[in-house]
């Protein structure tokens, strides 16, 4: 990573941009799946993340084989995904759950996110290898 | 114009994420210090605001300025694949323990984080 510093006002900007369409990728299909699948447990959270862990094991299988992918690498994998998949609303979910007496959901909450996600990583790394 | 700042919010956010993770950045550390870090300082951040601008919370605050800094910004500045990946790779390199720890301290770590970012911001937190 260290190659690339400092890092270019072009660089930033395409960062920038992969990174906010990150967000609204995952804002509203958040928003979309809350109003499809309902509440009980935030399942477009866990859909997000999944996919997102999944095509960032991909994409990791995959630079690793160019040398001279870290723009890709940053732009795609650290940007877009990074922001697309996210922690903060996995926490709050689970806490707001938790509070709400639903520690069942919470706990539910907190496996699935977990093993799920790392069975998405590990998919989309050995998929990239194939 | 809600998707804008939340746009907005997550470039900021995941432009900060980088930024630390380049400053933190050690050659031969294992550890995802960086990582854990921001989805750390984003739980704690999300549970403080949350809070905050909530039923009952001490701040007002519009729709989209709410979501500008919860799905925007704490959504860009923390991350699951990169967590998810790292864990992996841990393992992936022969350190079996080190990955089973990363993923507990992490879950752990994030989930002590916002209940004591929503606990600062409760009113009646110092009375």
């Amino acid at each position: 990573m260290s190659q690339i510093l400092p890092f270019s006002a072009g660089f930033w900007l395409l960062f920038f941009s992969a990174a906010a369409l990150g967000g609204i990728v995952r804002f509203w299909l958040m928003n979309f799946l809350s109003r499809k699948l309902g509440m009980a447990l935030p399942w477009g959270t866990l859909l997000v993340n999944c996919s997102g862990a999944m095509t960032l094991g991909l994409l990791a299988a995959r630079v690793a084989e160019a040398e001279q992918a870290q723009l890709l690498w940053l732009v795609l994998g650290i940007g877009f995904l990074g922001a697309y998949t996210t922690v903060s609303s996995f926490s709050l979910q689970t806490l707001s759950l938790w509070q709400a007496g639903q520690w069942q959901r919470a706990l539910l909450n907190v496996l699935l996110t977990v093993l799920l996600g790392l069975a998405a990583v590990t998919l989309g790394f050995y998929w990239g290898q194939a | 114009m809600i998707y804008l700042l939340v746009g907005l919010g997550s470039g900021l956010g995941a432009s900060l994420r980088l930024l630390l993770s380049v400053f933190l950045h050690q050659p031969d550390a294992l550890w995802p210090w960086a990582t854990l870090l921001v989805n750390l300082l984003g739980s704690a951040l999300i549970g403080f605001y949350a809070t905050m601008v909530g039923t009952n919370g001490r701040w007002q605050a519009s729709e989209p300025l709410k979501q500008f800094v919860l799905a925007g910004f704490c959504g860009g500045f923390t991350t699951f694949s990169v967590f998810s990946l790292e864990g992996l790779q841990l393992l992936l390199a022969g350190h079996g323990h080190l990955a089973v720890l990363y993923v507990l301290i992490s879950l752990l770590a994030w989930l002590l984080a916002v209940w004591f970012g929503s606990r600062l911001a409760q009113p009646n937190q110092f009375s």
